[in-house]
C-alpha cells in the first residue's frame, strides 16, 4: 500500500481520517508486510471506516488482503445506539468458516508406522471436493434444530461428545439465531451437505507439534513437541453463502431507502436497528449454527476413521474458531463499556486471559486462535492477549492469505508435480482433484511464519506452537 | 488475464476469480459469461448435454440479473450436481428467460478443481463497449 501511513507503534501503522471516513484505518503489519498489501485494502479500510457508527478504527490485521467490500483480515465494530450497521459483506460468504483443532493422543512415530494407510482411510470417509455429499441428511424439521442448536444439536443428535461443546466458541451454540430468517433455497442447498469439507482452500490436515514456543499455554491447551493434532478448516458451506448472497442483494437494492451511500456495493449493509439488520442478523447466526455443526460432525467422522487406524487414539477438541462472523460484544469505547457488534471477515476472535467467556483452563493463557496454513508449510497456534482488546477489539489473523492467483499457480504446478514433491517430503495429499491441488500449491500463499511473527510483535496474540503437514485431505 | 475463447474469459481477482461473457445482445454476453462460470470448474467443452433446465427470472436492473442468473445456475449445480455447458437466453426488458443444457457431475471425467459458490458483485457490469459488443462479467467466490 502506498498511502500516507504513519508508524504508531510496533509494527502499526495509522491512516487518518479524511474525506469520508468517520474514523482512522489501523494495520497490524511489518514494513514488508504493509508494502505487500494491494492499494484495494487501503480502498476498503477507508470505505469500512465511513460507515455510519462505526467506532474507535477500522483495522487491518498482518494477513490482510483484497476481499468483498471488506478486506479479509478486515475488524471493524459499529455501536447501534450511533446508527451502526451491520454488514453482510462485512461477514463474508462463508459465514463462520472457521478452523477446530483436535488433540489425538498419537505421538509422531506413531504417525509414520501408519500414515498412508491413515491417509487411504481419511480420503474415504472425509466427503471433500465438489459433487460429494455427507451422510448426514436432514428433514426440514432437523434443519431447523440445526440452524438453532450448532455443535450442541450435532452432539445431541449423536456426533459427538458433550465435552468437544466446552472447546467450541459460545460453547457450541450461537444463541439468538433465527431459522425462519433462513430462506428455503439455503435450506436446500444445505440438505445434503452436512459433515462435508468442500473444495476451494478447505482441508482438513494431520500434522505434527514441531516445536512449542510458550510452554505454559500450550500446556492448558494440551499441546507437547512432537505430537499430533488435526486441523479441520471448512465453514456453514452452501448455506451460508446462499444468505450472504441473498442479503447482499437485499441490502444493495435497499441502501438508498436506508439513505447509506456507498462507495462499493459489495459494502451493502443495513442499520442494526432496522428489520433487515436483525433479519440478516439472525440468519447469520443460524448460519454460524450451521458451520459450527458441520465441523461437529467431521470431528465425528474423523474419530471413526482414526479408529480404524489408530484403535488407542484419543481424540480431543482443543479448540473451535471462526473467522467470519459479526458478534454482539461489550468493549471499551473512551473508557466506557459498549455494546457493540464486531466484524471480524477473515480474522479471529482473541480473547486475552481472564475473559469471562472463555473456558476455565484457558483462563490464565488466553483464547486459542487457530491459524492455517498451506499443505507444505506450517500452521499456528497462538493465544490471545488481555493488549488486544485496546488493539483491535480483541481479534487477530487467520491464516497466510493469497500471493498468486489460481490461474497462476496452475500454470507454476501441476498437482501430480505437488503431489509427489510434497510426498517425498513425507506429506501425504489426498484430493478428488488435481487442478484443485494445483491451485493450492503451498507456494501460492504468504508467508505464515511472518504473519504468526507480525502478530506476536503487534501485541495481538502471541505464539504458543507451529505445526508441521503430514496427512492433508484437500477439498 | 486469461483469454480462453473469443467469447467468454476468466480474469484474476486476488483470491478468487472473474468470469465474463461477450455477445452482440446482452443475452449473447450472458450465454457466454455462463459459459466462464463452467470453465472456473471444469472444461465446458467436456459437459454433455444429457439435461436441462429452465430458467426465468427479472431483477430492477442489466446487473442484477447478469447475477441472478448466475446464482440460479451455482444453485442448480449446488442442489441437483449439474454442470452445464449449452445455454439459450432471451431477455425481455430486464426479465431472462433460459435453458441449460448438462449432466450430472462426474468427478472421474470432469475433475471439477473448484466449487463455485456465489456470483458476487465485486467487478459487476453489463456495458456496451465501443465496438457495439456486450459485456458481462462479475466476479465469482469460490
Amino acid at each position: 500500500m502506498q498511502g500516507n501511513w504513519e508508524r504508531i507503534g510496533n509494527e502499526a501503522w495509522r491512516l487518518a481520517p479524511r474525506d469520508a471516513m468517520r474514523v482512522p484505518a489501523i494495520v497490524y503489519a511489518s514494513a514488508a508486510l504493509l508494502a505487500g498489501m494491494e492499494d484495494k485494502v487501503e480502498v476498503q479500510l477507508r470505505n469500512v471506516a465511513s460507515l455510519p457508527g462505526i467506532v474507535t478504527a477500522a483495522y487491518g490485521m498482518p494477513d490482510a488482503h483484497w476481499g468483498y467490500g471488506f478486506p479479509i483480515g478486515g475488524v471493524a465494530a459499529f455501536d447501534p445506539d450511533q446508527g451502526g450497521i451491520i454488514s453482510a459483506g462485512g461477514v463474508g460468504y462463508d459465514i463462520s468458516c472457521g478452523v477446530r483443532l483436535i488433540r489425538t493422543g498419537l505421538t509422531a512415530g506413531d504417525l509414520e508406522r501408519n500414515k498412508e494407510a491413515l491417509a487411504d482411510v481419511l480420503a474415504r470417509e472425509i466427503p471433500a471436493g465438489m459433487g460429494s455429499r455427507g451422510r448426514v441428511h436432514l428433514s426440514p424439521g432437523e434443519l431447523d434444530a440445526m440452524l438453532a442448536g450448532g455443535a450442541r444439536w450435532a452432539v445431541e443428535s449423536g456426533y459427538g461428545m458433550a465435552e468437544d461443546l466446552e472447546r467450541t466458541e459460545e460453547r457450541g451454540r450461537m444463541a439468538a439465531a433465527d431459522p425462519a430468517a433462513v430462506s428455503p433455497q439455503a435450506k436446500h442447498r444445505q440438505r445434503d451437505e452436512m459433515g462435508t469439507l468442500g473444495s476451494g482452500n478447505h482441508y482438513l490436515e494431520v500434522q505434527r507439534v514441531e516445536r512449542v514456543f510458550d510452554r505454559n499455554a500450550a500446556a492448558a491447551m494440551g499441546l507437547a513437541e512432537e505430537e499430533v493434532v488435526v486441523s479441520i478448516h471448512c465453514g456453514s458451506r452452501g448455506l451460508g453463502h446462499q444468505i450472504g448472497t441473498e442479503f447482499l442483494k437485499e441490502m444493495a437494492l435497499r441502501a438508498s431507502e436506508f439513505r447509506i451511500g456507498l462507495p462499493d456495493r459489495e459494502l451493502a449493509c443495513a442499520p442494526l436497528r432496522s428489520e433487515l439488520g436483525m433479519r440478516y442478523l439472525g440468519a447469520m447466526r443460524a448460519g454460524i449454527n450451521c458451520a459450527l455443526a458441520n465441523r461437529q460432525i467431521l470431528t465425528h467422522l474423523l474419530r471413526g476413521a482414526f479408529r480404524q487406524v489408530f484403535p488407542q487414539a484419543g481424540l480431543q477438541v482443543v479448540y473451535d474458531v471462526s473467522h467470519n462472523t459479526c458478534k454482539e460484544e461489550r468493549h471499551r469505547v473512551d473508557g466506557r463499556e459498549t455494546t457493540l457488534f464486531v466484524h471480524r471477515k477473515g480474522a479471529t476472535r482473541a480473547f486475552g486471559p481472564g475473559h469471562p467467556k472463555l473456558p476455565e483452563e484457558f483462563r490464565e493463557s488466553g483464547q486459542p486462535v487457530i491459524i492455517g496454513g498451506t499443505m507444505g508449510t506450517a500452521s499456528w497456534v497462538l493465544a490471545g492477549t488481555a493488549a488486544s482488546e485496546s488493539l483491535a477489539f480483541s481479534s487477530a489473523c487467520h491464516g497466510a492469505g493469497r500471493s498468486m492467483s489460481r490461474h497462476q499457480a496452475t500454470k507454476a504446478w501441476s498437482g501430480r508435480q505437488l503431489i509427489d514433491e510434497l510426498k517425498a517430503q513425507g506429506i501425504l495429499i489426498r484430493s478428488p482433484s488435481l487442478r484443485g491441488v494445483a491451485e493450492e500449491a503451498p507456494g501460492a500463499y504468504k508467508d505464515v511464519d511472518e504473519v504468526a511473527r507480525v502478530t506476536e510483535a503487534s501485541g495481538l496474540a502471541r505464539r504458543v506452537a507451529r505445526l508441521v503437514p503430514r496427512v492433508c485431505v484437500k477439498g | 488475464m486469461t483469454v480462453e475463447t473469443a467469447d467468454w474469459e476468466t480474469f484474476v481477482h486476488g483470491a478468487d476469480i472473474g468470469v465474463r461473457g461477450f455477445g452482440d445482445q446482452p443475452a449473447a454476453a450472458f450465454a457466454h459469461a455462463a459459459m466462464a462460470l463452467t470453465s472456473v470448474t471444469t472444461d465446458p467443452a467436456g459437459v454433455r448435454g444429457t439435461v436441462h433446465v429452465d430458467f426465468c427470472c427479472e431483477e430492477p436492473s442489466l446487473e442484477f440479473l447478469l447475477l441472478e442468473w448466475l446464482n440460479r445456475l451455482v444453485y442448480e449445480t449446488a442442489t441437483q450436481g449439474l454442470l452445464f455447458g449449452r445455454f439459450d437466453v432471451a431477455i425481455n426488458d430486464n426479465r431472462l428467460t433460459a435453458q441449460a443444457w448438462g449432466e450430472p457431475i462426474d468427478t472421474q471425467r470432469h475433475e471439477p478443481a473448484v466449487e463455485v459458490k456465489g456470483a458476487t458483485m465485486t467487478e459487476l457490469k453489463v456495458e456496451q463497449r465501443p465496438d457495439r459488443r456486450w459485456v458481462a462479467q462479475c466476479v465469482v467466490d469460490v
